[in-house]
């Protein structure tokens, strides 16, 4: 029995982000029986806890943005939640927001997930994140003519099969800022572009040889489009030109 | 934030690096200028296995408990990360400080098969220790050696500085002090040695010198160090109850074998099955009380957030208190989302019911361990199990709505006689014709029935420790004698039939019961680049055969011959309780079919009373 939904926001730092996006799906369901979270659980035989996660992070990267949405059995206080699941975690995740949310499935439901930012750092060597090094003086007047392009065809590969892919309708943003290259870009279950894919394309671009350029990818944040009915409440929004047009989207942090 | 040993570079190329990084939720950190010994736990197999492992997390939390040790673990590194360290010389680290092995003051090694032991050469290496232990110096961690294969610990002799037999929650604080104690007298590690051999139960290897007769068995196993105990007497929990428990196990990231809290009922076994080398070793039974496995089971869900439990034991069934507690389990946890696991439980009434509630019928099967396929085989083992008794239990499973049973069996037992070989099928066969005498309305579907049968290898303080196996070949031909059977039986579409290689067999034969001059075939058998052998696809038997044959070693030496009543054997020096002289009689008996009754039915004088605890205590204040 759920009587709410509630967003659950964490960080992804440190030797955490060796942890593959399942493992960290049982990690939380672990961690929840540990913080006694009094979370639903669906029926049948062989219960389990109601529980899903908005966006695979790729192991290595780093995150500030992670959800996972679950249902609720029994009140809790938010503060209080998150104050219990801090308790128990391991070094190197860590739980920074725990939001109610509303019942309707158009909130929920993590098929909303729409974008999401990074940060890209070049580092000194693939040996360590930690060392980075400023990037090239060149790269901004390259990076605009790697946009300027018609298209940016790329070489997707699954697990099954290899097609070629113009992302360039993915990349909403690609900016070079002091502290990295920042992407915006499309994710969710529609349309979903990792940032490794766009500065591989970028790094081929220039005609760079890719293993003398490490890179270290940040998740910042994950949003969902906003649409009219939204109730935002003053949260800020990014506004993006995407393939349909200029959208405006909303963290799913802020999404009430 | 700790920093790991590994790169990153390296951790994103090899698989499941979660294995190496250490910070699983209840992992211990101490500081490490802060205490006085650092003890390095090792599972010589993978992440995955290690972890799975309840007598690591039962030392790692006793270690921890004392504030002057800090107790880490250690696993071996899978194929791809081996290959890594070796090419960058990277030295082998443990999980928690990532801090490299060599630096520590203990290695303790636990030894659960014969397979492992290329593996802990492996460590070794990896860990930059002089693989000989007679070539360490105070410089590198004193390596000792515990767990089941320690009861006859000679092929690995010349690894370990020391060997530890018995329940590890006795004398290792005693050990610990006289480490203490010989570090503040500025002592050697020859000094140390010496003070560890006058503790009970630690076996200093190095200590002792073996003559061999002219026809390769021991003339003489004697003490060499005036401080050598001649005999080395087995540690043993008397309570099982007041003693150590991790109530708060170290909880892995990645899916491991025994992902679950595993709540261990009994320790020792009070059927005398004669195959069974755990049930000797362990002797006598001891219980937890079922209060404290309560408040355990609390405890342990409350901090690990597991969402399975299983209960551990030898025979679970045998568990006098294992009605009260399996209830509890159901009552307080089913609601809660947690899987509740019972293996090792004899098929009857009550265990039916129980497992009808905590697993889904339709997709569980159920297990069986007749052992043997024609009464005559199982009177030999002892197995205490009647036909009538398996099909009874099938019968009342197949009515309670199950179609799948699994059976275990053994092919190879001493005076094993084509006949035997077939009833195996038969049996089988006769099971799944108890399935099909039930109405086909009433009937889910067709039954299955899953027959493996593995190669019998004769284990050291076992009464079959004089029997002989047998050739690679001729085991080949007796599971294909069971295969063509199978294809006999009536009811041949509902049976399957796998069984075990032959060639790990002949192997793990040798290891079991060999001597101290196996260690150069080890040796051998790890520079030729044997590793990780417990695992199908490493295993590599020719490379084995050679570390034989480059070592002129005759496996037909401790695998063929049947032994004689006073050969002396490698581990006659440690005594379990339990006599050779009993041991004799149990063979005798087996020879002649004769069964022995279990330790609650009547006291078979094995001679493990002399220990004062568990099921003989409790066995006779019951009759008085």
């Amino acid at each position: 029995m759920s009587i709410m939904k509630a967003r659950i926001k964490f960080r992804k730092f440190g030797v955490m982000r060796f942890i593959g996006h399942l493992d960290v799906m049982r990690y939380f369901q672990k961690a929840m029986r540990r913080a006694e979270i009094p979370i639903a659980f669906t029926g049948g035989y062989s219960p389990h806890m109601i529980m899903s996660f908005a966006q695979p992070l790729g192991v290595g990267v780093t995150s500030d943005g992670e959800y996972l949405d679950i249902e609720l059995r029994e009140e809790i206080a938010p503060d209080r939640a998150v104050r219990q699941l801090n308790e128990v975690m391991a070094e190197g995740i860590e739980v920074v927001g725990f939001n109610r949310i509303p019942d309707d499935k158009k909130s929920s439901g993590m098929t909303i997930v729409a974008a999401a930012s990074y940060r890209v750092t070049l580092l000194e060597s693939a040996r360590s994140a930690d060392i980075t090094r400023a990037f090239p003086a060149s790269w901004k007047a390259k990076m605009e003519e790697f946009l300027g392009q018609e298209s940016i065809v790329v070489l997707k590969k699954t697990k099954r099969s290899e097609a070629e892919v113009d992302i360039k309708p993915m990349i909403y943003l690609m900016d070079m800022e002091e502290d990295g290259i920042h992407l915006f870009l499309a994710a969710g279950s529609e349309q979903n572009l990792k940032p490794d894919l766009v500065m591989r394309a970028f790094v081929e671009f220039m005609e760079e040889d890719i293993d003398s350029v490490p890179f270290h990818y940040h998740r910042i944040d994950v949003y969902a489009r906003k649409t009219k009915e939204m109730e935002t409440s003053g949260a800020s929004c990014i506004e993006a030109a995407t393939g349909r047009g200029n959208c405006k989207f909303i963290s799913l942090g802020e999404l009430r | 934030m700790r920093k790991p040993a590994l790169n990153d570079e390296i951790l994103l190329k090899i698989e499941k690096p979660a294995r190496y990084i250490g910070n699983e939720v209840n992992s211990v950190m101490k500081d490490k200028d802060k205490i006085d010994i650092r003890f390095a736990m090792c599972f010589p197999d993978v992440y995955e296995i290690g972890m799975s492992h309840l007598g690591i997390q039962i030392l790692y939390d006793m270690f921890n408990r004392r504030e002057d040790i800090w107790c880490e673990r250690v696993y071996s590194p899978w194929v791809d990360l081996d290959e890594i360290m070796r090419e960058e010389q990277i030295p082998l680290f443990a999980l928690e400080s990532q801090d490299p092995i060599r630096d520590f003051d203990f290695l303790g090694i636990t030894i659960q098969y014969e397979m492992c032991y290329t593996n802990i050469l492996q460590i070794l290496d990896l860990s930059q220790i002089p693989l000989s232990a007679r070539d360490r110096d105070d410089s590198v961690p004193i390596v000792i050696g515990g767990g089941p294969c320690t009861y006859n610990p000679e092929p690995l002799a010349e690894f370990f500085d020391l060997f530890y037999i018995g329940d590890g929650e006795t004398v290792y604080g005693q050990l610990m002090d006289a480490y203490k104690e010989n570090r503040h007298n500025g002592g050697s590690r020859k000094d140390f040695l010496e003070m560890a051999a006058q503790i009970e139960g630690i076996y200093v290897p190095g200590f002792y010198d073996v003559t061999y007769k002219e026809d390769g068995t021991i003339a003489s196993f004697i003490p060499v160090n005036p401080h050598a105990k001649p005999a080395i007497r087995k540690q043993m929990v008397k309570n099982l109850t007041d003693t150590y428990y991790p109530k708060a196990p170290v909880v892995p990231f990645i899916k491991v074998t025994q992902d679950r809290i595993v709540l261990e009922i009994q320790r020792g076994c009070i059927r005398g099955c004669r195959f069974c080398q755990a049930g000797m070793l362990y002797r006598p039974t001891r219980e937890r009380d079922v209060e404290t496995l309560k408040e355990y089971a609390y405890q342990m869900l409350k901090n690990t957030g597991h969402e399975e439990i299983s209960l551990s034991s030898l025979s679970s069934s045998d568990y006098s208190q294992l009605k009260e507690l399996v209830t509890f389990l159901i009552e307080e946890f089913k609601g809660e989302g947690i899987n509740i696991c019972l293996p090792s439980l004899r098929i009857d009434a009550f265990s039916l019911d129980v497992m009808g509630k905590v697993q889904d019928i339709r997709k569980s099967s159920l297990t069986f361990a007749p052992e043997a396929g024609s009464q005559r085989m199982r009177d030999v083992i002892n197995k205490g199990l009647t036909e009538e008794m398996i099909l009874d239990g099938a019968g009342q499973a197949f009515e309670g709505g199950w179609n799948k049973v699994k059976l275990y069996f053994m092919l190879g037992l001493p005076t094993e006689t084509e006949e035997d070989m077939k009833e195996i099928p038969r049996l089988a066969d006769r099971i799944a014709r108890r399935y099909y005498e039930i109405p086909k309305e009433e009937r889910n579907g067709k039954c299955q029935i899953t027959t493996s049968t593995s190669f019998f290898i004769p284990k050291p303080f076992t009464p079959f420790q004089w029997a002989k196996m047998y050739s690679n070949d001729e085991y080949i031909a007796r599971a294909a004698v069971v295969k063509h059977e199978f294809q006999e039986q009536l009811n041949r579409k509902s049976l399957k039939y796998h069984w075990h290689d032959a060639e790990v067999t002949v192997l793990e034969g040798v290891f079991a019961r060999g001597d101290r001059r196996l260690s150069k075939v080890i040796l051998a058998a790890y520079r030729l680049g044997c590793l990780y052998d417990s695992w199908t696809e490493n295993f590599d038997n020719e490379k084995w055969m050679r570390a034989f044959a480059d070592t002129g070693t005759d496996i037909g030496f401790y695998n063929l011959r049947e032994r004689d009543k006073d050969e002396i054997f490698p581990w006659d020096f440690i005594d379990i309780g339990v006599t050779k002289k009993f041991l004799y009689q149990e063979w005798q008996r087996a020879l002649k079919g004769e069964v022995t009754p279990n330790c609650r039915e009547k006291c078979s004088g094995c001679g493990v009373m002399k220990y004062e605890g568990g099921v003989c205590v409790v066995h006779n204040e019951g009759k008085n």
